[in-house]
Order: C-alpha cells, then structure tokens, then sequence
C-alpha cells in the first residue's frame, strides 16, 4: 500500500474533507503544490480554485474547490483552512466601510428602528401589567 | 349579567395569543436543533485553527512579534486606555432575558472599565439589539450588522470585524473585548465578556510539539491572515452559540407564555361561568318575585 497522509478540509461554517489520501495538489499562491507523505513543514496561502486529492487506494480523484484559505503542512498530515467567501484587501475593505455606514446611518436616524425598540419595550411592560394583574386576581378570588 | 360579553372576548383573544405563542415555541424547537448543529459544525475550524495560532505563537516568539500576540510576562490586565467591544445579540425579542443578561453584563463592565480610567470605548454591535441597546445608552458605536437570519455566514460578519481589528493594528485601541451569550444546554445559556485581542497564553494554550514552518511567500504575510482568520473563526463562533441560545431561550420563554396563556382562560373561564350562573339565579328570583306578586 502507498504511503498516505490524513487531510482535513475544513472552512469555518462545516467540515468539508477528512480522510487519508496519496498525493495532493492545491493552487498555492506562489504557484501550484503537489504534496506527497512526508513533506516538511510549511505554511502558505492559497488561491481560489481546486483541490484536488488522489485518495488512498483509489483510482479516482476528489475535487474540492476553494475560495482561497491557509494551508498547513506537517509530514503526516495536511490541513487546509478554507474561507467560506472570496477574499481579497479591497473587497474586505468594502465590507468594513459598508458596516461603518450602516452604524453611522443607524446612529444618524434614530427613528425607525427606535419607534420599533420602543413600542416592543412598551408592549413588553403592558404584558408584565397584564400578568401582575392576573396574580393579583388570582389571590384575591 | 355584568360583563359577560367582555369576557368572552377576552377569552378568545387569550386563545388566540396562546395559539400564536404555541406555534413560536414549536417553530424555536425545530430551529434550535439546527442552530446546535450549525455551531458544532464550526468546531472543528475553530480547534484546528486554534492549533496552529498555538503552534506559531511557540514558534515565532523570537524571530517576529505580531501586535495581535500578547508580550508574554506582561500584565495583560490594567492600563487600558482605548477598549473596543464586540456586543453579539439577537436580532429579534421574545426570548426571555437573554439580550437583557448580556447587554447588562456589557454595561457593567464598560462602567468598570470607564472607573478605571479608559477613555475611549468604541463598540461594534452585532445583532439589532445590541444596536438599539448602546444608541440608547449613547455609546460610540463604530460598525454594526444586523439581520443576520438563521444562519451564520462569516461574509456578513468581516466586515464590522475588520473595523476594530484595524483600529487595533493601527494602535488606536489597546484591547478588544467580546461579549455574547455561551450556550450550556436548552435550559442554560450564560452571558459572557471575553478578552479577544491581544490573544492572551492560556486561550491559545500550549502546543503538543513546537516546530517551525517554511512559509511562503514570508511569515510576516502568513501569520498576519491566520490570526485574522482565527479572530474571526473566534467571533464566528460566538455568534453560532449565540443564536443557538436564542432559539433555545425563546423555547422556554415561549413555552412559559403558553402555560401562563392556559391558566388565564381557565381563570377567565370560571368568572364567567360565575357570571353567568349569577345572571340566571337573578332572573329566577325575578321571575318567581313576579309570579308571587301576581
């Protein structure tokens, strides 16, 4: 039987692979990896694209593919640490100044959602009368 | 027959709030289930991740010190000045005291920290209420998302994230806290402020063997993105209990209202019965009054 090395896949929200494979092969972004057992340690990130596994003991090959991620290499095991989204600077930095102005906007008009907040909170408080006055009849009956 | 109409009308819209808490109470049971799910389906990034942030700050204490690594042998504790927080909450009530519980824990220690000389404190808000919560108490809140639905996605969650660790890179702010609801069981959840940054030794614990990488393109690069990714792997799955406990908490409150629902119409049932029966007896002795006159 071929050496083998345990790979995980996984991305923050599930487990996408775990098992044993023969040779893997990941978009690094200094260029493609292949790895095979025993490969020494080594850190790096990876592009979006495939991940392709030769499974041990069989013919066929898994696709996997990736938005990008870290990958992690120790002699007996292969780690890939996949994002759940496309990332890059820019559009991170999109994202950021979008949840800035959502704060600004939501500071800005107090309206909307505080007439919401409020008329639950009084609505909250009319529910708590309602069971004090319950009790009250309950004790008195 | 004193109110006997009114009551009635009562009674009916007591039903009707106790089928509609009976059906939220139903639909939070199924929903926890998938929400417990979802948050065990997040362990395994975060334990792996958790691993190698381990690993690297055992391997690289020497060569490369990063920001988000607290100096180890200094009190991480006191002197700071500039405290960002992180407030997860739900984004809708009905779930008995769970954003209460947080939101108060959150106070308290902006309030403590404040007495202790911070100066600055910049607050991101995930979830509505938390929103609401810091407007009301005129907090400086930075970034916000809300309407989060069911499910997590750590896309939503980058951005408002990114704000405060860039102002942590930047040196703006001295420390970031967390504070969000850690689910126990369906009956406990358990409000919680957590420091996040600068990552202290005992979160991260100790690796089982230390060695070093061969990083590419550098390590400086490398690092920089899987603590990043492990903040953020941090958050993510505080948000995941978060909404689990939601779900179970809104279980319980709802099943409660259904309860207190049922004995108030066995209640409302007896006064009118009461008053019904008051009415008859009335109008017998009426009747018999008037037969007697005759």
């Amino acid at each position: 039987m071929a050496l083998s090395v345990h790979v995980d896949v996984v991305s923050a929200e599930e487990q996408i692979f775990s098992g044993l494979a023969e040779f893997v092969v990941l978009p690094g972004e200094v260029g493609e990896l292949g790895i095979f057992p025993g490969h020494m340690p080594l850190m790096t990130r990876i592009k979006p694209g495939a991940v392709r596994l030769k499974l041990q003991g069989q013919e066929r090959e898994e696709l996997i593919f990736v938005a990008g991620g870290i990958l992690e290499v120790q002699p007996g095991l292969v780690t890939v640490l996949a994002d759940t989204a496309i990332r890059g600077h820019d559009l991170d930095e999109a994202k950021a100044l979008d949840a800035k102005k959502k704060a600004e906007e939501a500071m800005g008009n107090r309206s909307s959602e505080m007439d919401y907040a409020r008329a639950q909170a009084e609505l909250a408080e009319a529910v708590a009368q309602l069971a004090a006055i319950q009790r009250l009849r309950k004790k008195s009956h | 027959m004193a109110g006997g109409k009114e009551i009635r009308t009562k009674i009916k819209s007591v039903q009707n709030t106790k089928k509609i808490t009976k059906a939220m109470e139903m639909v939070a049971a199924s929903k926890m289930r998938k929400a417990q799910e979802r948050m065990r389906a997040a362990r395994p990034y975060s334990e792996k991740i958790r691993r190698l942030a381990a690993n690297l700050a055992a391997a690289n204490s020497t060569e490369f010190h990063h920001p988000f690594l607290a100096k180890s042998g200094t009190a991480v504790e006191g002197g700071q000045k500039r405290i960002g927080l992180i407030v997860v909450t739900t984004d809708k009530g009905l779930c008995g005291g769970l954003n209460t519980n947080v939101l108060r824990l959150a106070m308290n220690n902006m309030r403590q920290w404040e007495k202790d000389g911070a100066g600055d404190i910049r607050v991101t808000c995930i979830g509505n209420k938390g929103l609401g919560f810091m407007q009301r108490l005129g907090a400086k809140v930075v970034s916000h998302v809300g309407h989060l639905g069911d499910t997590p996605h750590l896309e939503k969650l980058i951005g408002p994230i990114k704000v405060m660790i860039d102002a942590f890179e930047k040196g703006e702010i001295d420390a970031v806290h967390l504070a969000y609801t850690r689910f126990i069981n369906t009956m406990k959840q358990e409000p919680q402020v957590e420091q996040l940054l600068p990552l202290t030794g005992e979160r991260l614990g100790t690796p089982e063997s230390s060695w070093d990488y061969l990083y590419e393109p550098e390590a400086k690069v490398v690092i920089e993105e899987l603590l990043v990714r492990y903040v953020e792997a941090l958050i993510y799955q505080a948000v995941a209990e978060n909404m689990a406990s939601e779900q179970s908490a809104r279980m319980v409150a709802m099943k409660s209202a259904t309860d207190n629902a049922g004995n108030v119409i066995k209640e409302l049932q007896l006064i009118y019965n009461k008053a019904r029966q008051a009415a008859i007896t009335k109008e017998i002795s009426e009747i018999v009054g008037g037969a007697a006159a005759v």
